[in-house]
């Protein structure tokens, strides 16, 4: 239903700019309501740190009602609107951020759109169903004190927002009725994102929006989520969609990237994911004997040698370092093998046995000459020991020829 | 009787270096025995550690380059290519430490058994100025592998400097070679520790060591024991024992706990966390750090690094002001004076370490 | 006598059996290695005529990867290659002309400036000089 243009708001303009000629910006709005307690006084208190009182928009652009009144019933004329019902939010607020032409002269680059996206989410078709248990505008923006997203203590800064939705999300209570889970925002704490968003302050690493989308947050269909991931995970998601997992997933209806790392509780992958055994999944569908199982295995048994070897080099250039010995330049060949390391991973996503075995082999090598020096590394460690234990013994037979000296020149000299 | 090589030799330079005065000279030195004299040993150590500085010192000159573009990777390359680098490097700067050390034992020892009173007392002044020379050594040193711990720690270090009354900006500038640990700082602290320090405690060395052989050594207030040995050979060769026992005590440190090259200074870096100086110095900085911000409405650090000068002043002339030691004395007030300096000294530096956050 | 002899003789070959197991190393530090001197903050990245246009090597530069670029139009530009984001290696895409990160989908341009996704920080660009045959790389400052 889109919003008339409030004609009622030019009324209230030509009635307060009438009297701001002679008595200067009144807003009785704020006085009034300033004197009151609780509820009625929270939008004063609020509003000082509100985004539209910056832009010199009050309680009479949303409202209506002439703030030059101190009388409350004058206060409240015609064009008052009152607080608008739940389910007239997000026209109330789209009555504005829609218009294009209006919000130009206040943000130019601001999206006009948030008001249709919003009819295509959840939260918009339930609302349109007569669900006003549904999010609106104020349940995720805030009312009074509504803040730009940039601002990192606004509720809509990326690393507030899983906070701003787990108010409804993971309230059980709240949630009863809708058949989803409640527990969505704590299995996206435990995440690898969560962590990088939450502890490590990384804005690069997606929140619940990034993924749900914003005014039109709904879940992605199952052919979608690796659309979704690649947007960040670009060559995974080129490997998946090359693979013959694409068609298989998306025929079973499995959710693509989501069948193997999860959806909001995605934790560090590691080569355990792959392969025969448990916690392994490539078993559920593969059964023993299929050219897919064998390629399971063999993938990761690859996988398995080429991280072994790895951790078995940098175990030893570790020993070697511990001993005293300079391994640096070990090290920074050591980065060249990380880097292969992450990639065969990756590759993996492709499920091209041939390429991953190429890509392992490639490591090895590479390996290979980390390994020789590491190795060199302990040798000289071994040297340096053994070095020290002659210096100590030519330098303890000195010691012990000295002291006989002494003894025998102090004799001599007693005997004289 | 045909002459051994061994005198022909002998005969040739004593001919022309009149070697047998020298010697005869030398044999009539002796060293007291007695209970104390174990402390004598000391002032042989400094000079044999000093010698092994030297010596270490001048290897590394080598391969060192003291540019900021160099001068990490230098002290890298000896760590890691150069053969016996790691050696070289480690025993230098871990001779350094022990170094310090044994020269403030020197130093107590030498108080606590009066051996600064008449004659002495020039001895005594040029050893002061030889350990404030030596903590100089370690001060500059310490800054020339250019990492993220000496660039800190000089820079904490000059800012001392720096809050002196009157002359602490202008010295903290000539210090540094300007307004930052820099370039010029580094080139600075380098001539500072291969020339001009080295040039100056050899001189003040030579003085030390000139006024022992021509005073000998000083007995304890009250010892009646007349046991001596002579200096040459038996007192050196016992020196050198110890000096044996040293070098095994350094070689052990250094393969086992080889020093570490460290990252490279970054002076856009913020400061690390509980940055501190070498500890030969964390006695002064604990104090500075603990000290009341004001007292008396002075402000407490100025205070406490204007006590610091006053006290080094007062250690100075001790040999002045102890009257009752230059009458061959017993001088408890400053035994119990030497006590407290050395209480202080190791509490501090020990409360360094052992409280966090300081 | 015979006492005496073997204690002078065991502290003349001890003294002796010291000094060279103390000369051994001293004589090896003093010889030079096979590396002439200190890695140097100049690096020869590459000689000249060994990339083609639109073509890149990544090569080391002080403690880390760096990468030398040969622009479409024959310009040489070198740049950190540690990406600014998680510290992965940056690669050249000679189609797109920009270095990128397979991580997660960094980009940057060949001034090191961040063209799109996570990484907060520009690359750090080096100077290159042509020095007859070598390409030599060295930092800005």
């Amino acid at each position: 239903m889109p919003m008339k243009k409030p004609f009622s708001r030019l009324v209230a303009a030509a009635a307060l700019f009438a009297p701001l000629v002679v008595f200067g910006q009144k807003n009785s709005c704020l006085e009034c309501h300033d004197q009151l307690e609780d509820e009625l006084k929270a939008p004063v208190t609020a509003f000082k740190g509100d985004i539209h009182g910056q832009f010199n928009l009050s309680c009479v652009d949303c409202h209506g009602g002439n703030p030059a009144e101190d009388d409350v019933d004058r206060a409240k004329d015609r064009t008052f609107k009152g607080a608008p019902k739940r389910t007239q939010v997000p026209q109330f607020c789209g009555g504005c951020h829609s218009d294009g032409a209006y919000m130009r002269r206040y943000n130019p680059g601001l999206r006009v759109d948030q008001l249709d996206q919003f009819w295509t989410s959840r939260h918009g078709q339930l609302l349109k169903g007569g669900d006003s248990k549904a999010a609106v505008c104020t349940d995720c923006h805030g009312v009074h004190g509504i803040q730009t997203a940039k601002f990192p203590k606004s509720t809509t800064f990326p690393w507030n927002i899983p906070q701003t939705c787990a108010r409804c999300h993971a309230d059980a209570e709240y949630m009863k009725g809708y058949k989803i889970p409640t527990d969505q925002i704590a299995e996206y704490q435990q995440s690898v994102h969560a962590q990088a968003l939450l502890v490590k302050k990384d804005l690069s690493a997606p929140a619940c929006n990034d993924c749900h989308g914003n005014h039109g947050a709904f879940p992605p269909e199952v052919s979608s989520v690796a659309s979704v991931c690649r947007q960040c995970h670009l060559s995974a998601g080129e490997l998946f969609a090359r693979s013959p997992h694409k068609k298989a997933f998306d025929e079973l209806g499995a959710g693509e990237c989501e069948a193997c790392h999860g959806n909001h509780k995605i934790l560090k992958p590691s080569t355990a994911m792959i392969g025969t055994d448990d916690p392994a999944v490539c078993a559920q569908c593969h059964e023993q004997g299929s050219r897919g199982f064998a390629a399971a295995a063999e993938i990761r048994t690859a996988l398995d040698g080429f991280e072994g070897a790895f951790q078995d080099v940098e175990g030893l250039l570790a020993l070697a370092e511990q001993k005293g010995v300079e391994v640096s330049d070990a090290k920074f060949k050591l980065l060249d093998v990380t880097t292969i390391l992450v990639g065969v991973k990756n590759l993996t996503h492709g499920l091209d046995v041939a390429e991953i075995r190429k890509s392992v082999g490639e490591g090895e090598t590479a390996l290979a000459g980390v390994r020789a020096a590491g190795e060199k590394a302990l040798e000289e460690a071994r040297f340096r020991r053994q070095g020290l234990v002659v210096a100590t013994v030519c330098l303890a037979f000195l010691a012990v020829a000295l002291a006989l000296k002494v003894r025998q020149m102090s004799r001599q000299r007693k005997s004289t | 009787m045909a002459k051994t090589p061994g005198r022909a030799v002998f005969e040739f330079l004593d001919e022309r270096f009149l070697l047998s005065d020298i010697i005869t000279f030398g044999r009539k030195k002796m060293v007291p025995e007695h209970r104390q004299s174990f402390w004598y040993f000391f002032g042989g150590i400094c000079l044999f550690l000093t010698g092994i500085q030297v010596a270490t010192g001048l290897l590394l000159l080598l391969y060192y380059t003291p540019h900021v573009d160099f001068a990490h990777e230098s002290v890298q390359f000896i760590m890691s290519q150069v053969k016996f680098g790691w050696l070289i490097r480690s025993v230098h700067s871990w001779t350094a430490n022990i170094l310090i050390g044994v020269i403030f034992v020197h130093m107590f020892s030498t108080f606590f058994l009066k051996a600064y009173r008449k004659p002495r007392e020039l001895t005594w002044m040029t050893g002061f100025f030889l350990l404030v020379m030596f903590m100089a050594f370690g001060f500059s040193g310490y800054l020339l592998p250019w990492n993220e711990l000496s660039y800190f720690a000089t820079r904490v270090g000059t800012d001392i400097a720096g809050s002196l009354p009157l002359i602490g900006k202008w010295l903290k500038t000539v210090i540094l070679g300007g307004p930052d640990v820099s370039q010029a700082t580094l080139s600075r602290f380098f001539w500072f520790h291969v020339a001009l320090l080295p040039l100056a405690a050899l001189a003040f060395i030579g003085l030390h060591v000139l006024l022992v052989q021509t005073l000998g050594m000083s007995k304890p207030v009250g010892v009646r024991e007349k046991r001596e040995i002579p200096f040459f050979p038996d007192f050196l060769l016992k020196d050198a024992v110890g000096w044996t026992l040293i070098l095994v005590l350094v070689g052990v440190l250094c393969v086992f706990l080889p020093w570490e090259v460290g990252p490279k200074a970054d002076p856009f870096a913020p400061t690390p966390l509980g940055i501190k100086p070498e500890w030969y110095f964390t006695f002064m900085f604990t104090t500075l750090k603990i000290v009341p911000p004001h007292i008396l409405g002075v402000e407490g650090e100025m205070l406490a690094i204007l006590g610091f000068l006053a006290g080094g002043l007062l250690w100075l002339l001790v040999p002045f002001l102890d009257r009752r030691a230059a009458r061959d004395e017993r001088s408890p007030v400053f035994t119990w004076a030497g006590l407290a300096v050395a209480l202080y000294i190791i509490v501090m530096t020990v409360l360094t370490y052992t409280v966090p956050k300081l | 006598m015979k006492r005496r002899n073997f204690v002078n003789l065991f502290l003349g070959g001890s003294l002796l059996a010291t000094v060279a197991a103390f000369l051994y190393p001293v004589v090896r530090y003093l010889l030079p290695a096979k590396q002439a001197s200190a890695a140097q903050q100049k690096v020869t990245a590459a000689k000249v005529g060994e990339l083609p246009p639109n073509s890149a090597k990544s090569f080391r530069f002080g403690s880390s990867v760096a990468v030398l670029v040969n622009t479409a139009e024959g310009q040489l530009v070198a740049l950190s290659a540690v990406c600014t984001h998680l510290t992965c290696t940056v690669r050249f895409e000679s189609d797109t002309a920009t270095l990128f990160c397979p991580c997660h989908n960094g980009r940057f341009d060949l001034g090191g400036n961040v063209l799109s996704g996570p990484p907060p920080a520009p690359l750090e660009t080096y100077r290159v000089e042509v020095a007859g045959e070598d390409i030599v790389v060295s930092r800005k400052s």
